[in-house]
C-alpha cells in the first residue's frame, strides 16, 4: 500500500452545520486502499499556502472510488475547499497514515467535535457490537448517519443534545462498558480518554492531530511524545502523520 | 545535452539536490518519486547522538513561506549509518550528508565517524536558527567559522560544504572566511529566522517562539545572497531558498549556483524534484543549451 496524490474530481459537497462541510470527492486511487481512521492531504489551488491540510477520511467508498471528508473551517485554506463545487478539481495525496486496528471485542466509538468525522467510516467497519459517543459544542452533524450504525449517545457543552458535558460524562451518565475504546477529538478529550482506559484496564486507540508539513513522515514537524523510545527516531518522539494519528493511548505523552 | 555538474570533484548527474532537512534520507518520499533522478539527496542534519528537537507546534504556514523550529530531531549517527547510508547507496544519485552539532568537538565526531562511510559529500550546518547551542552561533561570525572549517577540514575525508546562515550583515564576509579556512562549496540560504503569532490564541505560532522562514516568500533574498557570494568566491556554490519550479532553479542557476536544492517544495508537492529537472533540461532543449555550464552564472 502506499499513497498517491492525485487531482480528484469533486463529486459534490454539502453544508452540515456552521463552518461544518462534506466533500465528496472521485479517488478511485485512494478509497481503494483506504481503511477507517486515515487521512488525505489536502492541496490549496493558491500558490501562497504552501502546506497541504490534513483531513481525516469519513467514509471510504472503494466500489464507487469516492472519498469523504467531512472538515471544519479553520483558516483561508479550508475555506477555499469550502467553495469547491461538482466537476472542479483538487490535489489529494492520500491515503496517509495508519488507521484504527479492529479488535473482536465490544466497541466504544468516541468522538469529538470535527474529530467525529472519522468515527463514522469506522462506525461502518466495526461488525460487532458498537456503542457510539459523540461530543458536541453546540450544533449536531453527522448525527443521523451514525444512528444507522448503532446505539448513539450524544454530549453537548450547552446540554442541548444528550448530556451536558463532555463524551466521558455520557459514558458515566449512560453507564456504557466496552472492551475496547477507538477515539478522536481534541487533545483534553483523548486525555481524559487515556485516563479513563488505564482506570478501567482497556484498550484504547486514540487519533492525534498535530500541524503537518509534508504529511509522510519526512520533516518531523507532527512529533508527538512516546512513553518508550521510537524506533524509527531513536528519541522519545513518534511522528503523526506516519507512526500514527492513531496510537494505542499507552504510548504517548499528551 | 549535458546536465551533469561538479561540486569539489564530485559528479552530480544533474544540478538538483533537495534542502536539508526536508526530505529526511529519502525513505518517505522514495515512495513517490525515484531518487535515481536526483543528483544528490541531501539529508536531514545529523549530530554525534539522538536529539530530541523542539516542543510542538513545530511549523506555522505564513504567506507564501512557512516558519520552522524543528529543532534538528535526529536519530544519531550510529543509526544513521547503519539504516540510512545503506539506503540511499541502493540509488545511483550522491549522498550528501548535513552534520549538525552543539559544539566543534560533536560536528567534528560526526565527520570523524562519516570518514569510512561511503558518502560524498558533507554539508555543515552552522546556521540553524532553531537550536540554542551551536548551530547559527557558528554561522554569524567570520572567525568562528573559519575555525569550525578548519577543524571539520582537518578530519574530513570527503569534500566539505559550508552551509550559510542569511541571518548576518554580509553573507559575503562569511563566504570568504569558510573559502579562506578550506571549504571545498557553500550551500546558501539556510532560512531567515522568522516569527508569527497567532491572534485568536495570543501566543506564538510555534513553541520555540522564533523559527526559520523559508519557501517562494525569501526567494528573492536568496538568489540577491547566491549572486553576491558567486562574485565573491571561487569555489562552487549550491543554491537554495524558495525554489518551487524550475524557472526558479534556472534564476539561482543564472546568478551563480553551481547546483540547486528544493526544499519546502517537496512539502507543496511531492514530485517537485522530478519536475524541476524535467523543466530544466526542456528549458534546454528549447534554448538549445548543450551544456548547463552556459547558463551557471551567466548573469553577472
Amino acid at each position: 500500500m502506499s499513497a498517491v496524490k492525485i487531482n480528484a474530481r469533486v463529486i459534490g459537497q454539502e453544508i452540515l452545520a456552521t463552518d461544518i462541510y462534506s466533500l465528496v470527492l472521485h479517488a478511485p486511487e485512494i478509497a481503494g486502499q483506504a481503511v477507517a481512521g486515515q487521512f488525505v492531504s489536502v492541496y490549496s489551488g493558491d500558490g501562497a499556502r504552501l502546506l497541504p491540510r490534513p483531513i481525516s477520511l469519513c467514509g471510504i467508498d472503494a466500489e464507487e472510488g469516492t472519498i469523504r471528508l467531512v472538515y471544519r473551517i479553520a483558516g483561508e485554506g479550508t475555506r477555499e475547499f469550502s467553495c469547491l463545487k461538482a466537476g472542479e478539481h483538487v490535489e489529494v495525496m492520500g491515503p496517509l497514515g495508519n488507521g484504527f486496528t479492529l479488535r473482536d471485542k465490544p466497541a466504544i466509538l468516541i468522538g469529538g467535535g470535527i474529530g467525529i468525522p472519522p468515527m463514522l467510516q469506522l462506525a461502518g467497519e466495526v461488525k460487532g457490537e458498537k456503542k457510539i459517543v459523540l461530543g458536541y459544542r453546540d450544533e449536531i452533524f453527522l448525527t443521523e448517519e451514525f444512528e444507522a450504525c448503532g446505539q448513539v449517545y450524544l454530549a453537548s457543552e450547552d446540554g442541548a443534545y444528550g448530556v451536558k458535558g463532555n463524551v466521558l460524562d455520557a459514558i458515566r451518565e449512560y453507564g456504557i462498558q466496552g472492551g475496547v475504546i477507538y477515539a478522536c477529538g481534541p487533545t483534553p478529550m483523548l486525555r481524559a480518554i487515556q485516563a479513563y482506559a488505564k482506570e478501567q484496564g482497556i484498550e484504547a486507540q486514540i487519533s492525534l492531530e498535530e500541524k503537518m508539513a509534508c504529511g509522510i513522515g519526512a520533516c518531523l514537524a507532527c512529533v508527538c511524545r512516546s512513553q518508550e523510545q521510537d524506533p524509527h527516531s531513536h528519541v522519545n518522539n513518534k511522528r503523526i502523520c506516519k507512526d500514527g494519528p492513531v496510537f494505542d493511548a499507552g504510548e504517548v505523552v499528551l | 545535452m549535458k546536465l551533469s555538474v561538479d561540486i569539489a570533484g564530485v559528479t552530480l548527474k544533474n544540478p538538483v539536490t533537495v534542502a536539508s532537512g526536508t526530505f529526511g534520507s529519502g525513505m518517505e518520499y522514495g515512495e513517490l518519486v525515484d531518487l535515481n533522478g536526483l543528483g544528490a539527496v541531501t539529508t536531514k542534519g545529523v549530530a554525534s547522538v539522538p536529539w530530541e528537537g523542539n516542543p510542538t507546534p513545530r511549523i506555522a504556514e505564513t504567506y507564501g513561506g512557512m516558519i520552522n523550529a524543528v529543532g534538528l530531531q535526529n536519530p544519531g549517527i550510529d543509526v544513521f549509518c547503519s539504516r540510512d547510508i545503506p539506503y540511499l547507496k541502493q540509488y545511483d544519485t550522491k549522498i550528501i550528508v548535513n552534520v549538525c552539532g552543539k559544539s566543534e568537538r560533536e560536528y567534528v565526531e560526526v565527520v570523524e565517524r562519516l570518514s569510512g562511510e561511503s558518502v560524498d559529500l558533507l554539508e555543515i550546518n552552522v546556521s540553524c536558527p532553531n537550536v540554542k547551542e551551536g548551530g547559527i552561533a557558528f554561522g554569524q561570525d567570520p572567525k568562528a567559522l573559519a575555525h569550525i572549517t578548519e577543524e571539520v577540514k582537518k578530519k574530513a575525508k570527503q569534500p566539505v560544504i559550508m552551509k550559510l546562515s542569511p541571518n548576518v550583515t554580509d553573507i559575503t564576509v562569511m563566504a570568504k572566511a569558510a573559502e579562506a579556512a578550506g571549504a571545498d562549496a557553500l550551500s546558501l540560504i539556510n532560512t531567515l529566522t522568522g516569527m508569527k503569532i497567532d491572534i485568536q490564541r495570543r501566543t506564538f505560532a510555534v513553541a520555540n517562539k522564533t523559527g526559520g522562514l523559508s519557501g517562494p516568500a525569501i526567494k528573492p533574498v536568496a538568489v540577491r545572497m547566491v549572486y553576491q557570494v558567486a562574485q565573491a568566491v571561487r569555489i562552487p556554490i549550491i543554491g537554495m531558498g524558495g525554489i518551487m519550479r524550475w524557472e526558479d532553479a534556472i534564476e539561482f542557476l543564472m546568478a551563480g549556483a553551481s547546483a540547486v536544492a528544493v526544499g519546502t517544495a517537496n512539502f507543496h508537492n511531492p514530485y517537485a524534484t522530478r519536475e524541476i529537472v524535467e523543466g530544466i533540461r526542456a528549458f534546454m532543449e528549447e534554448k538549445g543549451i548543450e551544456d548547463i555550464h552556459e547558463i551557471i552564472g551567466c548573469v553577472k
